[in-house]
């Protein structure tokens, strides 16, 4: 299949899809952060995550809209407020779900998972009923747009170097939240062992509520991201729920940089195979290739040795 | 079986739940639908067969697929496939630039038919197949994930990956699978027009019957050993597995008997509604399923049947009257129902109906008591 492309095409075609694989790679990464908290963290399934980043998105777009028609002088930099308040909304919605949904359904996990669809279902009709079945799209300011020429034949967007530069400082935040800060302490010892986290001082719910919203939280500023790149419709998140679960059960679940090594083999694969093969083809080759090694390796590929 | 033998298998509550929901499902509703409506009615109890592998695997067994419709699907489209080859004869495709193959072949550039499309000319062959292939594909599935000890939630979440990966499978292959419109236009059986009234009718009868004989089946391994040992494995799974059983292979066993009464619901399906397309496979569908088992009580075989006909009925009032309020209900209905009512309608009947049902017998006076239709059936 290599025959028919010369040396220096081949080289750039492998770079082109290796962008598109890394972009790919940080729409995943930057929606299995939030997952790998509220999943391998607090080991709930929070199904309605995509709707969760779509909320993100959503606001975003609002905010466009505001700067556009009242502030169009800072048009420029509302996508830095816009993120902002994604995470503020969503981490309100999120911690107020916990509050009302999740936290009575700890011990039966199964459960969480149909209840959190029941949540993603409404939230969508919400979307649908609000903003309309139509797909919306932000308008990029000016500083974003247009591409950078590396070599005559490969060509990069702005917009994707931005959102890969967000993905990799929202993930070395969220690497300090988790690895360094008191909250990220607490939730690990909270997962660690609830009873004696209790014990020996650390409020568990608060824990849990702050653990959920900022998972949820960390969903919206993906979603806000997610606008730079694509457009937004009330059904885009469940499109990727299934594949992110995957990316996190695949990185081992408690482990955040499994998550982003699994994030990072899984969309390279994809969208390497997708110029070679069609695009459905290739993403059948890669689920079904995680679901095999699941299969022999249900642990995931990196683990933490814990003893429970 | 001994007179005693039946008694134990089916005790009398659950004789008069069965005897009831047969005089509804064979009686009643045939008398008074239309064949319009009792077709819809036809439709939903395919779905009760998904439903029922799920009380045994989800409710008794605690293991949820969340993959369902790909053993409804598999089944659904072994039929299709069989009737799509007898609606594609070459003397009706003779407009078709390779007549004798199904016209989304045709449309596709194909030019003779895949190889495994071949053995469905034959319906004995297409028959076992609806029987063995979701069979073999639950054994294999079941044999990876469940020897290694995978369950609950990591079960959840593959078994709705390969709902995905089946999905996109049948839409990206459209030439050997009809894509993302499935397999349409769907005559005869043998050459017995299926579309007709009187069609309609005896595939509704044959329908309930083997709806009735895979209630028959769960409610034999419900009341079995292995009935016990699926409760006890999903209670305390390490304790069975002390006690010297092996948990895989009960696990296998009731994962694949969920698959075939799926596959069987979704040939069933196929013959009644006259298609099948990927729309009844993927994630969205086979969660659904879910609920309908556990609108109706995911320990309750008879109330599984309840469950869906109750949620697709009020999918249908809702979908005809108020569009946008039905995934807003369906929403509620799963944060309702896992909320509130974690064991369904089987259970409000059990712990309200019932009881308020004793009271009002010994309040009547002797010769009006006795005789009574519960609304809601026993678990």
């Amino acid at each position: 299949m290599f025959s028919e492309y010369s040396m220096t095409e081949l080289t750039s075609i492998f770079a082109m899809q290796g962008f598109a694989g890394l972009l790919l790679f940080s729409v995943f990464v930057l929606m299995a952060l939030g997952l790998a908290i509220i999943f391998g963290q607090m080991g709930v399934i929070n199904m309605a995550h995509g709707e969760f980043m779509i909320l993100g998105a959503y606001v975003t777009y609002l905010t466009s809209l505001f700067f556009s028609n009242y502030l169009p002088s800072l048009f420029g930099g509302y996508f830095f407020v816009a993120m902002i308040l994604a995470f503020i909304a969503t981490f309100t919605l999120g911690a107020f779900v916990e509050w009302a949904m999740i936290r009575h359904l700890y011990k039966r996990p199964l459960d969480t998972l149909l209840a959190t669809w029941g949540l993603s279902l409404i939230l969508q009709q919400t979307y649908r009923t609000v903003f309309g079945a139509r797909e919306v799209g932000v308008t990029l300011p000016d500083w974003l747009m247009g591409s950078y020429a590396i070599t005559d034949l490969i060509e990069v967007p702005i917009n994707g170097i931005f959102v890969m530069v967000l993905t990799l400082f929202i993930t070395f935040c969220v690497y300090l939240l988790m690895q360094k800060s008191k909250l990220g302490k607490q939730t690990r010892a909270v997962v660690q062992n609830r009873a004696m986290a209790g014990a020996v001082g650390i409020n568990t719910e608060k824990v849990d509520r702050y653990t959920f919203g900022i998972g949820c939280g960390i969903a919206g500023v993906a979603g806000s991201a997610f606008t730079m790149i694509g457009s937004t419709g009330p059904t885009s998140g469940q499109l990727y729920i299934v594949d992110t679960f995957l990316v996190v059960v695949f990185g081992g679940a408690s482990n955040l940089l499994g998550t982003v090594a699994a994030a990072f083999t899984i969309s390279q694969a994809q969208s390497t195979m997708e110029f070679f093969l069609s695009g459905s083809s290739a993403k059948v080759l890669t689920l079904l290739t995680v679901v095999i090694i699941l299969m022999l390796r249900p642990q995931g590929l990196f683990t933490l040795k814990i003893r429970r | 079986m001994s007179f005693t033998g039946l008694r134990a298998l089916l005790p009398k509550h659950d004789l008069r739940a069965l005897l009831i929901l047969a005089a509804i499902i064979i009686i009643v509703m045939p008398l008074f639908l239309d064949i319009f409506r009792l077709n819809l009615v036809g439709k939903y109890l395919t779905y009760a067969f998904v439903a029922l592998g799920l009380v045994l695997c989800w409710g008794l067994g605690g293991i949820l697929s969340l993959g369902q419709g790909v053993f409804f699907g598999l089944g659904g489209y072994c039929m299709a496939m069989f009737l799509k080859l007898e609606a594609s004869s070459p003397e009706q495709t003779a407009i078709q630039s390779t007549p004798g193959i199904p016209d989304f072949m045709d449309w596709n550039q194909l030019t003779e038919l895949p190889w495994f499309w071949e053995p469905f000319h034959s319906l004995s062959f297409t028959l076992l197949a609806v029987i063995a292939v979701p069979a073999l594909f639950a054994f294999i599935i079941g044999v990876a994930m469940f020897k290694r000890r995978v369950g609950g939630v990591y079960f959840a979440i593959i078994t709705q990956a390969i709902a995905a990966i089946l999905t996109i499978l049948i839409i990206g292959q459209q030439g050997y699978t009809g894509g993302v419109n499935g397999i349409t236009d769907l005559r005869t059986l043998l050459g017995w027009d299926i579309r007709t009234n009187s069609a309609q009718y005896i595939l509704y009868f044959i329908n309930a019957i083997l709806l009735f004989a895979c209630l028959l089946a769960a409610q034999v391994i419900r009341k079995s050993k292995l009935g016990r040992l699926l409760v006890a494995m999903r209670e305390r799974e390490d304790r069975v597995r002390f006690s010297g059983y092996d948990v895989a292979n009960f696990k296998i066993f009731v994962f694949c008997i969920a698959a075939v009464f799926s596959a069987i619901g979704g040939a069933m399906f196929t013959l009644q509604v006259g298609f099948m397309s990927p729309s009844f496979v993927g994630i969205v569908p086979s969660i659904e399923m879910v609920i309908y088992c556990a609108v109706g009580g995911r320990l309750s075989i008879f109330g599984a049947i309840y469950g869906t006909l109750l949620v697709n009925w009020a999918k249908t009032i809702f979908s005809e009257s108020f569009p946008e309020l039905w995934l807003f209900a369906m929403g509620a209905l799963f944060i309702g129902v896992v909320m509130a009512f974690p064991n369904g309608l089987a259970d409000l009947y059990q712990s309200y109906a019932l009881p308020w049902l004793k009271k009002q017998r010994l309040r009547l006076p002797a010769r009006l008591g006795g005789v009574k239709t519960p609304q809601k059936t026993t678990k």
